[in-house]
């Protein structure tokens, strides 16, 4: 979908479908920091420009994002290449297994050794 | 008959597969209903498809039971003696690797806290590093061929990036190969080319500088120059009524950090600018933790040299810039001669990727500055009024210049180093990562005036970027939980809530 063919009416459809696409592909960074920014960042981004008035504005912006989508797509490959631990703030809180049986509490308490 | 067969055996190959996990009673019902129908007994078993194929999830339950007949234990839990692998490795490969396999909920690496020591790269800085690491190789100096052309320029723009984030020119921006190199370069250049004349001999700096200026000041005192190292007050700034009286008309230069590393004070850069400028003196600061993080301008703030670094900025490590002014000029003694690079203070082949990594760096701190520090502020907010709701505790620097992004907090009564060692799960020191490997208390800390045992007890928090609100309320449970448990352990707070007053103890000497 390129943005010259884009008409004036299509363009919300056209914002919405890249504020998915970021959503989704800033999803799949390994990294718990970097995933949690990706999608905080692209919120508020959007959020700060919601009443955007003038239409090449939104475009300008709409470019940029198109940008951003294209680093986020090469660089979440090369984050999964290099898989780390999960951080401690990762998951569930509790701690707990998630498998069908759930009686193994976290047998390594963190911090104490 | 060879009709009725199939119909039957399909029958009971249905209640086969739900009678689960054995299919006795099924077999026998089929084969009775099978001798019902012909009359016959047939010696050959049937042939079924689940027969030929192995269930595995059904074989390990099998076992696990008759485990369990045999031995009144259930498998998972029971040990075998001689290998002490469980019992039910040992049956069954895959029973032992499913269990192995059983997914924990949380994962086990630090939280990241210590953004003064250094910040992870930006993955937008990966992204503009890559081309520069794999297809553009070209030497920048190399004036002759495409590769040193489009290499040259993707440097030259990330000088750019770099001076429109302090306000500067282009042409002022020396690239290095950090903070460090940048301050002995601005310090040792010049007070040895100003000290040729034999006339100026005098440097000022403060007691709560980096490591890398107090040592290139000891190194000036040992070639004959005289150094002041300004005292701080309390708060951590310096006072400028003690500033003036220490310039004399020999001085060279001033040197003064814009943005503390350990406690996060910002002196008041501008005042100093201004004096410095009036009286002729050259100023130097050390901005490392400054750029970036706060505005920064170098021709408001009248800085004539400045440090930078590039991995405080979400940038790549091993790569720095230097802020030389040229109006007026200021001019340096190289320390690294050469080919004549980089106005011929810093000689030898640039390195783009870093380069150009460190000025995507740049670019990205001065689009997101401001939504940047809203975000670090709140968080900073909620974790120092977190940690001073606990009782006994104090914050180090001043609370109003204060660059929010970096929490110094004294517990009392808990010894820093063995808090440290009870958050093994959040990433934080105690001070520079230069000194955290000794158990000195920490110089600036002591410079504010700071006892022992305060300075003993002090834990840097750096927030950047990066920093989730999940990790701030993980943070301040766990320092909750285990600064109450370590203080619980020690005799020393125990005296405390009785109301005695450590001072009028009399320690007995052995």
């Amino acid at each position: 979908m390129s943005l010259a063919q884009a008409t004036k009416g299509d363009m919300p459809y056209q914002v919405r479908s890249l504020y998915r696409s970021l959503l989704r592909q800033g999803g799949q960074f390994a990294a718990y920091n970097f995933r949690e920014y990706a999608k905080r960042r692209t919120r508020d981004a959007f959020r700060e420009h919601k009443s955007e008035p003038e239409e090449r504005r939104v475009q300008e912006l709409v470019q940029k994002g198109l940008k951003e989508l294209q680093i986020l797509k090469r660089q979440t490959v090369i984050s999964q290449f290099y898989q780390l631990d999960r951080l401690v703030v990762e998951g569930g809180k509790q701690g707990k297994q998630t498998g069908d049986r759930g009686d193994i509490v976290r047998q390594k308490d963190q911090g104490w050794d | 008959m060879s009709y009725i067969a199939p119909t039957v055996a399909r029958q009971a190959l249905r209640i086969a597969s739900r009678r689960y996990p054995s299919s006795t009673f099924s077999r026998f019902s089929s084969r009775a209903l099978a001798g019902q129908a012909h009359g016959r007994r047939s010696y050959v078993s049937e042939t079924k498809p689940s027969k030929a194929t192995v269930n595995v999830d059904t074989t390990i339950k099998a076992e696990r039971k008759a485990f369990l007949d045999q031995t009144g234990e259930s498998a998972h839990n029971a040990t075998m003696p001689t290998t002490g692998l469980g019992a039910d490795a040992m049956m069954s490969p895959t029973a032992g690797i499913l269990k192995q396999a059983s997914v924990m909920d949380q994962g086990s690496r630090p939280i990241y806290l210590d953004m003064q020591a250094t910040t992870p790269m930006d993955p937008r800085v990966v992204d503009a590093m890559m081309p520069f690491m794999t297809g553009l190789y070209g030497n920048p100096h190399s004036r002759t061929h495409a590769y040193g052309w489009e290499t040259d320029k993707g440097v030259e723009d990330a000088r750019e990036h770099i001076a429109n984030l302090i306000g500067a020119d282009p042409k002022e921006i020396i690239f290095t190969s950090g903070a460090t190199e940048s301050n002995n370069m601005s310090i040792k250049g010049a007070a040895r080319f100003f000290g040729r004349g034999g006339k100026k001999k005098h440097l000022i700096t403060c007691q709560t500088e980096h490591k890398c200026v107090l040592d290139s000041c000891r190194h000036l005192q040992d070639e004959g120059f005289d150094i002041t190292y300004l005292p701080v007050q309390s708060n951590g700034l310096v006072d400028m009524a003690q500033l003036e009286a220490a310039m004399r008309p020999d001085t060279i230069l001033v040197s003064i950090m814009t943005v503390n590393n350990e406690i996060g004070v910002v002196q008041p850069v501008e005042e100093i600018g201004k004096l410095c400028r009036s009286k002729k003196i050259f100023f130097h600061t050390d901005a490392a933790q400054a750029v970036g993080k706060i505005p920064v301008d170098v021709n408001k703030w009248n800085v004539d040299l400045m440090s930078i670094s590039g991995h405080k900025i979400y940038g790549p490590k091993g790569i720095g810039a230097c802020y030389v002014r040229r109006r007026p000029r200021v001019r340096l003694d190289p320390i690294i001669s050469g080919g004549g690079q980089e106005r011929g203070l810093r000689s030898g082949t640039l390195a783009p990727p870093l380069i150009i990594g460190m000025g995507e760096a740049a670019r990205i701190c001065k689009e997101e500055m401001e939504y940047d520090s809203k975000r670090i502020t709140a968080l900073s907010n909620r974790l120092r009024d977190g940690l001073l709701s606990m009782e006994h505790t104090s914050l180090n620097g001043d609370r109003e210049r204060h660059y929010p992004g970096c929490v110094n907090v004294s517990f009392a009564y808990v010894e820093g180093e063995s808090l440290l060692m009870a958050l093994k799960d959040i990433a934080l020191s105690s001070g520079s990562a230069c000194t955290s490997a000794s158990l000195e208390p920490s110089y600036v800390l002591r410079a504010l005036g700071s006892s022992d045992e305060s300075a003993h007890s002090s834990i840097r928090f750096g927030i950047g970027r990066f920093t989730t609100d999940e990790e701030i309320d993980y943070v301040l449970k766990a320092v909750q939980e285990r600064v109450s448990f370590l203080r619980e352990l020690s005799p020393l707070w125990e005296l405390v809530q009785e109301g005695v007053d450590l001072n009028t103890i009399e320690w007995s000497q052995h």
